[in-house]
């Protein structure tokens, strides 16, 4: 017997909410870049619910190009984290405010 | 012979177009020999021309030679063409005889000067452009003329560019005649409504489609475009400001051609002024209140050049009068012999101006006729042909006008008559202050390092002098009064203008009465001027203020035009441009920058804020959508 799509698409809106209230109410960069990952992987998990449930592979090649995006995504926000711990330890995305108009 | 007529213009244009390719090479004097030997052979095609139109019966005297479509659009066909008939043929003649000469002239008297060949390209140019006004077989070639004899007039005003008074002095005269041909262009305009062709004779043979007020309105407009042209008032000063060109333009352009332009148009045009006599008469006053104007600012002017300037506005209006009157031959007379004498005179006064070293001002000569005789002599019968005395041009071409203009009000002749007083006494004033009486010049000179040593000019400019004293002198006999045979110009011209001639008929004694009035008038100027200047030149009661500043209408027309005009700039500087333009775009300013302010607020730079505004605009969009899913 197999669970029913309804379930996966309910883990993925639980697990895309928790991203986003993480996103929005912590101030460490890093947990901020997890929660970021974790709306994506709420998305893909989407699609692949989908992908199943209607029989289409075209659903499965989105989740690749979201993967790829992601680890680039990985990469340049990194490098960007280490460059802000660089210039001052501990600190929170608030400190990054340089835009401020 | 008749269509050689093409190698007239053709001749001046071929001078032009060569002299501005190779004129600096070719240089001084080549240059201007080719530029004279160019209108020579104009003079001498055209005398063939006339010789072979002379040969035809009278009723015969018309060839229209068409030579390309110009223009082709709609209704409008114009052709380029040439009508040749007594009229253009007689003024042909006279405007390449008359410039032939003075380009001969100009050789010696432009010698030293740094643009010798540009000078020449001028003066083909004009002459080409001349000939096409006279030429023209309908309107618009006319008025390409028209345009070409302005530029050039413009072009020579301000050949010596680098006198401030010459620059503003070409520009003068551009505004002044750009008044006149708004109205040769309104009334081209109206004409082409009316009839619907510009030629000449479809115009002339459907003129009765014009209706009368339209005629009225035709008339005038063209008279505007010929008081421009002609400097008739209230539109001459320009002319007097013209004399800041060389002295051979002076003689050339502003006294013998391209001021009689008008009078030419008049004529060319008399079935319409015939059909409108009311817009005639207005140019009959005009023309006589210039006349009066003219003379009167001529007595009191002390510069030898704008003595002649006057003189040439008053004679213009003399030639208006008989316009008016509809004596279109008696102007074409005047025309002709004010030609020739009023060039000598020009010419007389460059070769004083030449020997003088380039001083103009008559109280310092005097006495120039014992070391410049040839000069004085020629200036002699010129200023006798100008003021009338018989049996010299003047007399007869004056005295026809002045009989004429009795016909249509002994007013206007009476205010001839005092013009006439007058041309003889400005014109006395002028010989015996410049040739007679103590050589002023002496004692002024003597002071300087390098002393005067006039003397009458070399060959080049002897010859046109000598040539134009005959003409001025026996050109009378071209139409003398004695006898119907005699009157030679009234029969070549009547084809032309015969239509609407005057119809009037003087007894003998009535005749023999005018020419004795008119000989006494002359000899009594030419007898006061001689006795009041010929030894003194300092008589401050005879030039009154008023008059040398030619009674205040240059001032007047620049306070009315040029001072409203500043008065409303500064009007329009102080509210239209602070208050309006300046204040909108001080407005465009705020705006931007308020606006940016007030926006900057948003970008805090902290990402929790942006990623807040990007989770409520999605949620927004996502309900939104829901909506639409749901309805």
């Amino acid at each position: 017997m197999s669970i029913e799509p309804s379930w996966y698409l309910t883990l993925a809106a639980v697990l895309f909410s928790i991203g986003v209230i993480g996103l929005l109410i912590r101030r460490n960069v890093l947990v901020m870049l997890m929660c970021v990952e974790l709306m994506l992987n709420a998305a893909n998990l989407t699609f692949v619910t989908y992908s199943r449930a209607l029989n289409d592979i075209s659903g499965q090649i989105a989740v690749f190009f979201v993967l790829v995006v992601a680890a680039a995504e990985v990469v340049v926000g990194l490098g960007i984290i280490v460059a802000i711990f660089r210039r001052k330890a501990g600190a929170t995305a608030d400190d990054a405010h340089l835009l401020k108009g | 012979m008749l269509d050689l007529i093409f190698l007239v213009p053709l001749f001046p244009l071929i001078g032009f177009g060569l002299l501005v390719a190779f004129g600096k090479k070719l240089g001084n004097p080549i240059s201007g020999w080719f530029a004279s030997v160019m209108v020579l052979g104009s003079f001498v095609v055209g005398v063939l021309v006339f010789a072979s139109l002379f040969r035809r019966q009278p009723d015969n005297r018309s060839y229209t030679q068409h030579w390309f479509t110009w223009l082709n659009v709609g209704h409008l066909h114009i052709g380029a063409g040439v009508l040749v008939d007594p009229l253009s043929m007689t003024m042909v003649a006279f405007i390449t005889g008359v410039s032939a000469l003075i380009h001969f002239y100009s050789i010696g008297y432009m010698e030293h000067d740094r643009d010798f060949s540009k000078f020449f390209i001028y003066l083909n140019l004009f002459v080409f452009s001349m000939l096409m006004l006279v030429l023209g077989d309908n309107l618009l070639i006319t008025f390409l003329g028209w345009e070409g004899v302005g530029v050039c007039s413009y072009f020579l005003i301000s050949f010596w560019f680098e006198r401030p008074t010459a620059a503003s002095a070409g520009k003068k005269a551009m505004i002044y005649n750009r008044i006149g041909d708004g109205g040769f262009l309104l009334a081209i305009f109206l004409v082409f409504s009316r009839v619907g062709s510009l030629n000449y004779s479809v115009i002339f043979s459907h003129l009765d489609k014009i209706s009368p007020t339209d005629m009225i309105a035709v008339g005038l407009l063209l008279f505007l475009a010929a008081a421009g042209k002609s400097a008739q008032t209230p539109l001459f000063p320009w002319l007097a400001d013209a004399m800041e060109g060389p002295t051979p333009v002076s003689a050339l352009i502003h006294a013998a051609t391209m001021v009689t332009a008008g009078i030419y148009l008049m004529c060319r045009v008399n079935p319409i002024l015939h059909a409108a006599p009311d817009a005639a008469h207005v140019v009959a006053w005009v023309g006589a209140a210039t006349a009066f104007l003219g003379a009167t600012s001529a007595c009191a002017q002390q510069d030898i050049k704008k003595i002649l300037a006057y003189s040439t506005v008053s004679q213009l209006g003399f030639m208006f009068m008989a316009v008016g009157v509809g004596a279109y031959v008696a102007a074409i007379f005047l025309m002709l012999t004010h030609a020739f004498y009023k060039a000598l005179l020009f010419l007389g006064a460059g070769s004083v101006i030449h020997a003088m070293d380039d001083e103009q001002d008559v109280k310092k000569m005097g006495g120039l006729a014992k070391v410049m005789p040839l000069t004085a002599a020629t200036f002699f019968i010129a200023w006798l042909s100008i003021a009338g005395v018989p049996p010299f041009s003047g007399f007869w071409s004056k005295g026809d006008v002045l009989q004429n203009s009795w016909v249509l009000s002994p007013a206007l002749w009476a205010v001839g008559v005092i013009s006439a007083l007058l041309t003889a006494y400005y014109m006395g004033r002028e010989f015996s202050l410049v040739f007679l009486g103590k050589a002023r010049w002496e004692d002024q000179k003597s002071s300087e390092t390098k002393a005067l040593h006039p003397h009458d000019p070399r060959f080049v400019m002897k010859f046109p002098l000598v040539i134009l004293a005959v003409a001025a002198a026996f050109g009378g006999f071209i139409n003398l009064p004695f006898h119907p045979n005699f009157v030679f110009l009234d029969k070549w011209l009547s084809p032309v203008v015969g239509a609407s001639l005057l119809n009037h008929n003087f007894s003998i004694g009535a005749d023999w009465a005018f020419a004795l009035v008119d000989a006494a008038i002359a000899i009594t100027g030419v007898v006061v001027a001689w006795s009041l200047w010929k030894s003194i030149s300092d008589r401050k009661s005879l030039e009154p203020g008023f008059l040398q500043q030619a009674w205040g209408l240059d001032k007047g027309i620049d306070k009315l035009f040029a001072g409203t005009s500043d008065r409303l700039a500064a009007f329009l500087t102080a509210s239209v441009e602070t208050r309006v333009i300046d204040s909108a775009v001080n407005w465009m300013g705020k705006l931007a920058s308020g606006s940016g302010k007030a926006l900057r607020k948003v970008q805090t730079g902290y990402v929790r804020m942006y990623a807040l505004f990007f989770t409520a605009a999605s949620i927004a969009l996502l309900a939104y959508l829901m909506t639409r899913v749901a309805s």
